[in-house]
């Protein structure tokens, strides 16, 4: 399969169909177009460039009260416009080369279910879909306490350079590799012990990744009655679609996804009507423990239930909602356009004892925010799923870069949300209850203590923003999500609905982020129980037997165990779980994007790409840097708050000294616990790191091997020319279009058959 | 006023798309393109059988 890759394809089995027109615009007519500048696009770049700068002088610079969050949408959007057209434009044009001339994997491997060439607006919604979820409505939120400048910095330059770089990358090689996931490039490109380590790794990330994920929606459901009701209700509403689309109408999934979606409004309408009384309040008010156990239990059985069943339904369920919540988020921040009070850089900014989480803005800013500025986790969506769709190579920037400037937006506007809120409020919610106290005096009084500059808050109005919101209680509601239901629902009530609507759209924003997130956790318990049975099956083969049931539900035990453990810890934590663990969760996440650069980087080495290697290498040096500081900084850092070990060893003393209480642990018991965690999240931090720096390293080696070569041995499949033709960007070119005409003007029985939609 | 419910139709078909809604259009029409070798499976054998790789082949659903 392999050649030289400094060698062009065999261009000689790329020859070209004379019966059909070309299968790509001339490359000399496309570059003159690329090139030209007329005065009309000159005006628009130009005018871009300005909207942008000043959209950042008033973000960045301005120091007044106030800050509309309109700059925040005009900064965010000039940049990623530049960005694409400008960056990316670079990296396809010097390091990846595409070429519309060699069929794509949907086209030569094309069987109509799993290869299937999909219209590129359509493949950029789908991709997308699959990529965004709860992590960047949620990272932003937790990161907002060092203010509002140093993660909307992170969000939209690291989309730039780093993260829509790596998605686009991972894409473009699993592409030409047939749609081969991450860990077989891995294992390709660095050999046995690089794969093998990036195959652990990865296996141990997605643990982490789903407990602390299932950890935000435990904190979010945890003393709520009509959360839990209308969270709860979306199981048995998943399994009637299930059904429906079985065995009453099979296929009709537009419908049933409607049907679903009035079921989900009636779920929260109705828990709002079932929390009101007082069976339902009992009933339905369940503490976090309670909750974990649900979600572990339901993770199993939802991970051993067939795809049909509740899987599919629930992903058919998230995804319309996705859309529907993005594009309403948009509308609404754009229309109301709120006035953010929130400092640039907060108090606790030059500080590492924050009490949202803990740690220095470097390292720690950039691993609480991952998703949304650059996530290794999209390097498992990129490979494999969406290459197989993909119709021509030239469509990778579009939907591999563009795809991740879009997360990132979402992630901005979470961000916005977010700050739209009073930072008093914002304190009391982010807290831990070892802080806050838990009551609405306690709260308040603590966060008036924390002397942040035009912040007073009463108890009283704590108290009202939870009767606003229809709960108990907004104090130390951790993790995210709650924080940004509330800014959601302050945003949104002043666009429809006034403060009356606010419990519902509250209640709809938990709704949304839990629903992403269950289906993140059920889909992750299935990706990481097959990539065990796979892995146990180069022992027992039996276990590579997908259908063999007690191989698969042992399996799915042993995931589902390991994460379960870790989101226990997490809810029983005396220190607060989300502080401690959720940068566990962005090393976690980025040391993956950190294994999948490393890969990327040896892949365009081996291509003879030298010249052009600082498009990989500088993200991967930057992400290297962040997630070894930070790893370095949990396992080694003298201070409690940030060194796992010395937290444990500060415990462990106190244990031994005959102490019954210490620091914000109050009891033996919690003292022991906090030993017991400590020592957990110190040696995974220790494995991760250690396995990350192996991968890294058998990346260095291959690229430094390929460099003395001047080029390697490339796995990329044989190329096979193209029948097809497709343009490559959201609008088509000039040329494009007259080449679309010569394809529309062939008989119908000449033209192999396009994608669905045109 | 056609121009309109063009624009419509298009978009119910995008988000369709999305949805993976179409994907039994799409898997007929690979079959009469691609020179059948059997007849094509129903409605319901397809998505019987899409669902069904999906319980060996699950894909990732990213946070």
């Amino acid at each position: 399969m392999g050649r030289p890759a400094d060698e062009q394809p065999a261009l000689a089995v790329m020859e070209r169909d004379p019966t059909l027109p070309a299968p790509a615009v001339d490359d000399a007519v496309r570059e003159a177009a690329e090139r030209k500048w007329t005065p009309a696009k000159v005006a628009v770049w130009a005018a871009i460039s300005l909207l942008g700068a000043v959209a950042w002088f008033m973000v960045a610079l301005v120091r007044g009260e106030t800050v509309n969050a309109i700059w925040f949408v005009f900064a965010a959007v000039c940049t990623y416009l530049i960005g694409y057209r400008f960056y990316s434009k670079f990296i396809e044009r010097y390091l990846l080369k595409p070429n519309d001339r060699r069929a794509t994997p949907a086209e030569y491997k094309a069987d109509g279910k799993d290869y299937v060439r999909t219209d590129r607006n359509v493949l950029f919604g789908h991709h997308f879909a699959a990529i965004a979820g709860a992590g960047p409505l949620v990272g932003p939120i937790i990161a907002a306490q060092m203010g509002y400048l140093p993660g909307t910095i992170w969000i939209i330059i690291g989309v730039v350079l780093a993260g829509a770089v790596q998605d686009y990358l991972v894409m473009f090689f699993s592409m030409r590799r047939g749609g081969r996931s991450l860990g077989q490039m891995a294992r390709e490109e660095l050999g046995a012990i690089g794969g093998t380590a990036a195959l652990i790794a990865t296996l141990l990330i997605m643990i982490i990744i789903v407990a602390i994920l299932a950890l935000v929606v435990v904190n979010a459901l945890g003393e709520s009655p009509w959360g839990v009701f209308s969270v709860g209700m979306t199981i048995p509403i998943a399994l009637f679609m299930g059904v429906y689309l079985r065995f009453i109408r099979p296929g009709k999934v537009m419908e049933v996804s409607i049907i679903g979606f009035v079921l989900l409004m009636a779920a929260i309408v109705g828990g709002g009507a079932v929390a009101s009384t007082e069976w339902g309040a009992a009933f339905f008010h369940l503490d976090k423990v309670t909750i974990a156990w649900g979600i572990i239990v339901y993770g199993f059985i939802a991970a051993i239930l067939p795809v049909w069943l509740l899987l599919a339904p629930r992903d058919y369920l998230s995804t319309f909602m996705k859309i529907g919540v993005i594009v309403m988020l948009a509308v609404a921040i754009i229309v109301v356009r709120p006035e953010i009070t929130v400092p640039a850089f907060s108090e606790f900014a030059g500080k590492d004892n924050g009490p949202v989480f803990s740690g220095a803005l470097f390292p720690f800013l950039f691993v609480t925010i991952a998703c949304g500025a650059l996530s290794g986790f999209h390097a498992l969506i990129s490979s494999g799923t969406t290459p197989k769709l993909i119709e021509k190579e030239r469509q990778t920037r579009f939907i591999g870069y563009g795809g991740m400037l879009m997360e990132s937006f979402v992630a901005i506007m979470a961000l916005v949300a977010a700050i739209s809120i009073d930072r008093g409020i914002y304190f009391a919610m982010n807290a831990p209850v070892a802080l806050t106290g838990g009551t609405v005096e306690t709260a308040a009084a603590w966060v008036n203590s924390l002397g942040l500059s035009g912040v007073n808050i009463t108890p009283a109005d704590l108290a009202q923003t939870a009767t606003n919101v229809g709960e108990p209680s907004i104090v130390s509601r951790t993790g995210g999500a709650p924080t940004l239901a509330v800014g959601l629902a302050h945003i949104m009530q002043q666009f429809i609905g006034g403060t009356s609507m606010m419990a519902f759209w509250y209640h709809f924003a938990i709704m949304f982020e839990a629903l992403f997130i269950l289906t993140a956790v059920d889909a992750g318990t299935r990706v990481a129980r097959f990539m065990l049975q796979d892995s146990i099956g180069n022992f027992i083969p039996k276990f590579k037997e997908a259908s063999w049931r007690p191989g698969a539900w042992l399996c799915t035990a042993v995931m589902v165990g390991a994460w379960g453990a870790v989101l226990l810890m997490g809810v029983t934590d005396p220190l607060g779980g989300i502080n401690t663990l959720f940068p566990l969760f962005g090393i976690a996440n980025q040391l993956l994007a950190a294994i999948a650069l490393a890969v990327c980087m040896a892949i365009a080495a081996k291509r003879g790409s030298f010249k052009y290697l600082w498009i990989v290498a500088v993200p991967l040096a930057f992400v290297a840097v962040v997630t070894v500081t930070a790893s370095l900084q949990k396992i080694f850092s003298p201070v409690p708050a940030v060194g796992y070990f010395a937290n444990n060893a500060a415990f462990a003393k106190a244990l031994a000294d005959g102490k019954s209480s210490f620091g914000t642990a109050k009891t033996v018991e919690a003292m022991e616990a906090v030993v017991r965690n400590t020592m957990v999240q110190g040696v995974l931090s220790v494995i991760f790191v250690t396995l990350s720096v192996i991968v890294i390293i058998a990346a260095l080696i291959a690229t430094a091997k390929a460099f003395k070569q001047g080029g390697g041995h490339d796995h990329e499949d044989e190329p096979r020319p193209s029948r097809v033709f497709a343009p490559a960007g959201l609008f088509p070119t000039k040329a494009e279009k007259e080449l679309q005409a010569e394809w529309n003007s062939l008989p119908a029985g000449q033209r192999t058959e396009r994608p669905a939609h045109h | 006023m056609s121009s309109i419910v063009r624009g419509l139709r298009g978009f119910t078909a995008f988000v369709k798309g999305i949805m993976g809604a179409d994907a039994f259009e799409r898997y007929l029409e690979h079959h009469e393109a691609s020179g059948h070798s059997g007849p094509a499976m129903t409605e319901r054998e397809f998505w019987r059988d899409r669902m069904d790789r999906q319980d060996s082949n699950p894909q990732g659903r990213c946070c």
